[in-house]
């Protein structure tokens, strides 16, 4: 694992431009989404499961196979229940008003 | 640079745009639902093109595919299973899972670099550090989320858990990483001395949250949703994977604002939250007892008829509401008393329930249409002229002690609801709230108590209402 300077220097470029990103975007949010948003975000950092399919792919000798398939699940379960929770939180507020379709419990 | 590994790059660029949209849409209610499908679609792009083109995946695709298939199983059942009120609960586990695999991302790439064959020299720096930095977040991410996770659901003690010197043992465990951390960084790339260095990061985790009260878990949660960013930016950093680099950079930037944002809805700092043990509660054992001869209890067909001829109601929900699943029933009454042109509004305090905006998505859930719903200051000016203040399990939101000197929750923002003509309290049992300090409302002389579990209070309301 050997990086350019260049390199490195384009991931700084991108982790301080992102950074002041993900502050712009969120810093005006009504309260009532403030769930749903910290539950959709959670979800977005699931894209650690690609790191672990990478791990995955060059995956040699059993320590680093458990490894490889521990990641690739946890990363799973992160992205995957993450959206489909979200998505079950913000299926709640699409309801028109006055519109009834009784309790689910 | 070959054709391939451009597209690469193009596809992570599509996936970092569709993720800034994601938190973009989702703070808008009309726009919340298309960002996060929006997410789940970049998120989808990325994760078939790693599969689809990477050396080496031929070989070892099971593993992907097992992981995912198990992954998923686990993710979509405990994402559909779980009841609304323990939503908090279950963001805390999805977040600690992806801290877990950004540490075990980190571990992997760590022993197959220092562990190669012939390796001597000491592996690049800025490499070393992001791997480290993605071990030690990743860790603290998974086993503080888990503790959170066990506070919220009951299994370990939500009270704030502090034992003599246990300040000096997160010190000493802090001391020891950063001793650790650069020795293994410039002087030897020690496989077990790196292991060591993840095994007193899993211990941190615990250290750091277990002193924090229940009350405050959802900022913990967020707070440790923003780690887990940073911990998954690290690993980008890392494996070069400038998908991994970016998404991790943006949640960990807007977890740290969200966490802030709902700081300052306590009106108390981040500081405050992580080491101040709040409701450690020494005054509130004295309180208890005071307090509950004084209470004067309500019958719900009277406490029905209060409302049914009252020009304003406002409903104050707080946990024991979501707890109870009482949201149903809520609605119902709320439907029949604007029916007897009665004036119904729903007050939400920014921290009612486990998390921001838990009240909203209960009573979404149960048809109450959101215009009906209040924010604290756009509601807390009419108490004055309300009859009946309805407060359904909400407590340490409407404590009076906070507008007071020298109680824990001192300037944290509450409902009016003391200003209120009447106030019925519908409340579990008589104990003190989350944050366990008492509460002087429930002693007010316009304060009724009707005990009991939230829902059949609520019910027997109802029926009260019918009959009124």
């Amino acid at each position: 694992m050997e990086l350019t300077a260049f390199e490195l220097l384009a991931a700084l470029f991108i982790l301080v431009l992102s950074a002041f990103v993900g502050y712009e975007v969120v810093s005006k949010v009504p309260t009532m989404l403030h769930t749903p948003l910290m539950s959709g975000a959670n979800a977005v950092h699931g894209v650690i499961v690609v790191g672990a399919m990478l791990v995955a792919a060059t995956a040699e000798g059993p320590l680093r196979i458990v490894l490889a398939l521990l990641g690739v699940i946890l990363g799973t379960i992160n992205v995957v229940g993450g959206f489909v929770v979200t998505d079950r939180m913000l299926e709640m507020f699409k309801k028109r008003p006055g519109e009834r379709t009784g309790d689910r419990r | 640079m070959d054709t391939l590994q451009i597209l690469t790059y193009l596809v992570w660029l599509v996936a970092s745009v569709t993720f800034i949209l994601a938190l973009k849409f989702l703070a808008s209610p009309r726009t919340a639902r298309v960002g996060n499908q929006l997410g789940a679609a970049g998120m989808a792009l990325v994760v078939a093109w790693t599969f689809f083109t990477t050396d080496g995946m031929l070989a070892n695709w099971w593993i992907v595919v097992v992981g995912a298939l198990v992954g998923s199983v686990v993710g979509v059942l405990g994402a559909r299973r779980v009841p609304m009120t323990a939503m908090p609960q279950m963001v805390a586990i999805f977040n600690g899972a992806g801290g877990g695999a950004a540490a075990v991302v980190a571990v992997a790439e760590f022993l197959r670099d220092a562990g190669a064959e012939g390796h001597a020299d000491l592996l690049p720096l800025p490499f070393i550090i992001a791997t480290l930095l993605g071990a030690i977040i990743g860790s603290v991410s998974l086993t503080g989320s888990i503790v959170a996770f066990g506070k919220l659901q009951g299994f370990i003690a939500p009270r704030p858990v502090k034992y003599p010197g246990s300040q000096a043992v997160t010190a000493v465990l802090a001391l020891a990483l950063l001793a650790i951390g650069i020795y293994v960084a410039v002087v030897v790339n020690s496989i077990p001395l790196f292991l060591l260095f993840v095994i007193l990061s899993l211990a941190l985790g615990v250290q750091l949250v277990m002193p924090i009260g229940g009350a405050d878990m959802p900022v913990v949660i967020s707070l440790l949703n923003s780690y887990t960013g940073i911990a998954v930016a690290a690993t980008g950093f890392v494996l070069n994977n400038y998908a991994l680099l970016i998404a991790g950079t943006l949640v960990g930037a807007s977890g740290a604002i969200l966490t802030q944002l709902m700081c300052r809805a306590m009106n108390r700092s981040l500081f405050n939250v992580l080491f101040a043990g709040f409701g450690t509660g020494g005054d509130a054992v004295a309180a208890g007892a005071e307090g509950e001869e004084q209470l004067r209890e309500i019958n719900a067909d009277d406490a029905a008829v209060l409302m049914a001829y009252g020009k304003r109601v406002i409903i104050v929900p707080g946990y024991g509401m979501a707890v109870a699943q009482a949201q149903g029933p809520v609605r119902e009454l709320m439907d029949l008393l604007l029916a007897k042109g009665v004036d119904v509004q729903f007050a939400i305090h920014p921290v009612a329930g486990r998390m921001p905006g838990h009240m909203n998505v209960l009573l979404a859930e149960a048809n109450v249409p959101y215009d009906r719903l209040k924010e604290m200051d756009e509601i807390n000016d009419d108490f004055a002229d309300t009859d009946v203040a309805l407060v359904i399990g909400a407590n340490d939101v409407i404590n009076p002690l906070a507008r007071e000197e020298g109680s824990p929750i001192s300037g944290m923002p509450i409902l009016n609801v003391d200003q209120a003509q009447n106030v019925i309290v519908l409340k579990r049992g008589r104990g003190t709230g989350f944050a366990g300090i008492p509460n002087p409302l429930f002693s007010n002389e316009k304060t009724t108590m009707l005990f009991g579990d939230a829902k059949p209070s609520v019910e027997a309301l109802v029926s009260g209402v019918k009959q009124a």
